[in-house]
């Protein structure tokens, strides 16, 4: 579509984000949420939705909702009630799924994004917790459609963003650092190709300057950031298209097929649902005690934002070294603890970035896997900064050796390799003044004014210092020593 | 054998050797199969109920005896037994075998009782007269043209048949008590959330209680005693203390006592059944108690709250019995929709689906504040007005039901007839007190005639002990 009717239209964009929640048990039973067991292993009576069970809270879930509510700067609800949304469907034994409604257990919040043009907040709107369905699965050859209740009561939160986003760009932000912050509390693990992290994207446009939203279309099936994206864009021109057509934008449901990149209408009937919410009469309203959020709020890590505060003030990094080293809590932690061993936080943001990452990516490791100390790491950076050796040689040589070894210091392990550059202008002298004494013709040349015969003796020194010769300090006493020459 | 009317009767002559947990049960055993026609129970376990008697008389000789050894018990089949039938006696449950045991059931296998089978009752506990069941009705033995009452109907014919010594129950809007006046014997229902609902199928959640029905008080106070407190699988379920209910059942002092005026007073109540009350209300007043009529000013919304709060609640809970995973499913479904439509429409009976459909209703968009919430607002003035009247006076006396059994049939075609049998008994309900249906002797065609006695929450001590006190001045 010609970029400037595009241009015409303002997209309106508020996210529905649910997150599995990483606990051990469900969200109302004992059972096992591990991924990938066998179907229907994990599912007990209460799981089954067989007459007579009742739901048991697991205060874990409650912990970790709080948590995310915390790390957003959300009210906590400090009196907690759960709802059921009534409706029929295989994947859901009880025929309600048991979620909140009228109280969520996080009120309002923000998520900051970084933009090129500067940072901007999206309000959300409420976190609630509930359960997740099960799992219809149609297997090829099989004409029943069968389910698998071990998703069944895997705990949720399900993280609503007020329709605040204007473009997929800033969706994909959004989408991102809520998925970064899930991630640092440990909540989930904020994995969209396997389910655990879900987005529906809830998405109309509007004329540039107009007050009244449009008809808004749900998406559904994302399955990575990406494609949350790619669906958001799609859904765009696909709106923009039907108005300029004077086509009307009917409020539905639609799936993405990550395949063509385009989305398609679903269940239409299903939007005349009425899911008859009323207050569930099997749980006693949870009260959050003042001790239990202060508990909770013990445990709360240092966050992506204020780590990159951190770096981009107190150290002193650029917004892009900052941005990279807190992509991961654990790089960010590794980080900031090997400042604690150097000043010099832009040379230890680049030991990070280049040869720790590096090293991390070849091998697939884990930064918790990673074998060296952040002392050790540290010792190569002063290595650097006194000129004992080159970065290059340092990084190269010393770094790949410290790790082999795993043992002994980074000045020990460059002794040993003979890397240390020579920067002691007493054992420099002998060897500038044996390079002089083999060349004297050179040596007259020079004195005549040809000073640039200047790179040929440091060569020839640092042939017999094997290059471990400093470059400046060779450079300066090999003049001088020329110089001094009647 | 002889009846026996309590578990210490019971024991008295099992210590004297006169008879075995073993030859009860038998006996027991017999009368079901004698009164077959009442249709009391779904299914008896006889093999099994044979071994356990045997194996309590095996524990009696060591000493080693749980509280209920000599008990034989029977359990309306809404209440989960590790792997035995359950289907509320309905067909949408077909072929459905429970997996595990409730809390309550559970706490009485711990103590020995014996469980000699499941019960006849209303499909899913909704009815008052044991006509709503895919096994036909229980029948009424003081007037076998009679219902027994309901929902715990074949509960109560169960007890007063001398089928069982005492049965579990449930009470959620008068479903043990109502039978249990019709049949002449004890139906208390406590304080809502005394004993722990797990293993009890949902009818309205936030009103179900399991109950008691039996021939003694003490009985009645035992099993509380055993089955209430704490449980790990109900967070609904109260962590008051247990009191010793058997242990306090002496009652001595004088105590201020209130009866509804519409109670006594209304015409839609049959006249022995108010001549009987009033006597009674006498005999106390001149026992030297303070007799007083209160004013309870909400009693016409009484029936209409209890309605749409149990069936909205219903609609939901009853949301599982979809065909998909246990149970009935439709042999003609075709697609999921079908699939929905027919096992449901087929397996479920007229009340179910009336109530289920009305719960709906009112919880729909658009009236779900005209009905659900009004409903909520208005239980609580009733629930407020009633501890209020139970802050002046230590117990409220009134018939449990306006009439005696009536005719099998008389009600089937008129559901607000039927509804109406329960106006005495639902204010407990909503209110969450406590409350028992006491036996106050027959009317002139020999119906039994049941006197409610309802106190505060959580009071149970002191409503048995009344109850007991009553029954010796009956």
């Amino acid at each position: 579509m010609d970029k400037s009717i595009i241009e015409k239209y303002q997209p309106v964009i508020g996210l529905e984000i649910h997150a599995q929640l990483s606990t051990q048990s469900k969200i109302f039973a004992s059972d096992s949420t591990e991924f990938g067991s066998m179907p229907n292993t994990n599912v007990s009576v209460i799981t089954l939705g067989h007459p007579g069970t009742l739901p048991l809270l697991n205060k874990k879930v409650v912990e970790y909702a709080i948590k995310m509510g915390l790390a957003s700067g959300c009210e906590i609800n400090r009196v907690n009630f759960f709802d059921r949304k009534n409706y029929f469907y295989p994947d859901l034994p009880k025929g309600y799924q048991t979620t909140q409604d009228k109280a969520p257990i996080c009120k309002g919040g923000e998520v900051v994004i970084r933009m090129k043009d500067g940072e901007k907040v999206i309000r959300l709107n409420r976190i609630h917790m509930e359960d997740d369905a099960g799992k219809n699965l149609h297997l090829a050859g099989e004409t029943d459609t069968l389910v698998d209740y071990n998703r069944a009561g895997v705990p949720l939160i399900e993280i609503v963003t007020e329709p605040d986003i204007r473009s997929s760009e800033e969706a994909f932000q959004v989408v991102t650092e809520i998925r970064k912050l899930v991630r640092y509390l440990e909540v989930c693990d904020g994995n969209m190709e396997e389910g655990s992290m879900r987005c529906d994207a809830n998405v109309s446009v509007m004329l540039k300057g107009a007050t009244q939203y449009g008809k808004k279309v749900e998406i559904k099936n994302m399955n990575s950031i990406r494609n949350v994206q790619r669906a958001i864009d799609h859904e765009i021109e696909r709106q923009i298209e039907l108005i300029e057509k004077g086509e009307a934008i009917f409020s539905e449901t639609r799936m993405f097929d990550a395949t063509t990149g385009s989305t398609y209408g679903m269940r239409t009937k299903e939007e005349l649902n009425d899911y008859r919410y009323f207050p569930e009469p099997d749980l006693q309203p949870l009260n959050i005690s003042d001790k239990w959020l202060a508990d909770i709020k013990a445990t709360m890590p240092s966050l992506p934002n204020y780590l990159y505060k951190k770096f981009t003030t107190e150290f002193g990094l650029p917004e892009y070294d900052a941005q990279v080293l807190t992509d991961a809590k654990e790089i960010a932690l590794y980080f900031e603890d090997l400042c604690k061993h150097t000043k010099n936080y832009k040379a230890a943001s680049n030991w990070i970035m280049g040869p720790v990452k590096g090293y991390l990516n070849e091998l697939t490791l884990h930064i918790n896997d990673f074998p060296l100390s952040t002392q050790k790491v540290s010792e190569l950076i002063a290595m650097v900064e006194s000129g004992k050796v080159s970065f290059a040689v340092a990084s190269q040589k010393i770094f790949p050796e410290m790790i082999n070894q795993k043992g002994g210091s980074a000045q020990q392990i460059a002794e040993k390799m003979n890397l240390i550059q020579e920067s002691d202008t007493g054992a420099l002298q002998p060897l500038i003044d044996e390079a002089i004494a083999k060349y004297p013709n050179k040596v007259a040349e020079y004195k005549a004014g040809k000073t640039n015969l200047l790179a040929m003796f440091m060569g020839e020194v640092m042939k017999l210092t094997k290059g471990k010769a400093d470059p400046k300090i060779t450079s300066e006493l090999l003049k001088k020593t020329l110089d001094n020459l009647n | 054998m002889k009846r026996y009317n309590s578990l210490e009767e019971v024991r008295s002559d099992l210590s004297k050797g006169l008879i075995s947990c073993r030859s009860l049960t038998e006996y027991y055993l017999d009368n079901i199969k004698k009164k077959a026609h009442l249709n009391a129970y779904l299914e008896v376990y006889e093999t099994e109920a044979l071994a356990k008697a045997s194996e309590v008389d095996q524990k009696i000789k060591e000493g080693k005896a749980g509280k209920l050894a000599g008990m034989v018990i029977g359990i309306k089949d809404v209440l989960c037994h590790k792997n035995h039938g359950l289907q509320a006696s309905g067909k949408i449950l077909s072929g459905f075998i429970s997996q595990f045991s409730g809390t309550a059931v559970q706490r009485i296998i711990d103590e020995d009782a014996i469980i000699i089978g499941r019960q006849n009752c209303d499909e899913f506990a909704m009815g008052s007269s044991n006509e709503n069941s895919a096994f036909g009705p229980s029948l009424n033995e003081a007037d076998t043209t009679r219902v027994p009452g309901g929902s715990s109907g074949g509960s109560a014919v169960a007890v007063q048949a001398d089928l069982c010594l005492a049965s579990l129950g449930s009470d959620t809007g008068g479903s043990v008590r109502q039978p249990a006046a019709f049949c002449g014997i004890y139906g208390l229902k406590p304080t809502y959330s005394r004993i722990s609902r797990y293993g009890l199928i949902a009818y309205s959640s936030s009103f179900d209680t399991i109950g008691i029905i039996s021939r003694s008080v003490e009985d009645a106070a035992l099993l509380l005693e055993i089955m209430a407190g704490p449980d790990n699988f109900d967070s609904t379920v109260s962590h008051k203390e247990v009191p010793a209910y058997s242990k306090s059942l002496d009652f001595g002092k004088k105590v201020k006592i209130g009866y509804l005026k519409e109670s006594v007073e209304s015409p839609g109540v049959n006249e022995e059944i108010r001549k009987k009350t009033q006597d009674i209300l006498t005999t106390l007043e001149k026992e030297g108690h303070t007799v007083k009529p209160v004013e309870f000013s909400l009693l016409e919304y009484i029936l209409p709250t209890y309605y749409i709060l149990t069936t909205a609640e219903a609609s939901s809970n009853l949301s599982r019995y979809d065909g998909v995973k246990y149970g009935y499913r439709s042999s003609e479904a075709t697609d999921l929709q079908s699939l929905y439509k027919k096992t449901r429409s087929e397996a479920f009976g007229a009340e179910v689906k009336r109530r289920i459909m009305l719960g709906t209703f009112v919880l729909s968009a658009g009236y779900y504040d005209a009905y659900y919430t009004k409903a909520q607002k208005v239980r609580r003035l009733i629930k407020e007005q009633t501890e209020k009247i139970l802050s002046d006076v230590d117990f409220l006396v009134i018939p449990t039901t306006p009439t005696t059994a009536f005719k099998i049939g008389e009600k089937t075609e008129d559901p607000i007839s039927m509804y109406l049998a329960d106006v005495f008994t639902v204010q407990a309900n909503l209110s969450g007190i406590p409350a028992i249906s006491v036996p106050a002797g027959n009317d002139s065609q020999g119906l039994p005639i049941g006197i409610q006695i309802m106190t505060k929450a959580f009071e149970e001590s002191s409503l048995l002990a009344f109850s007991k006190y009553l029954t010796s001045k009956n």
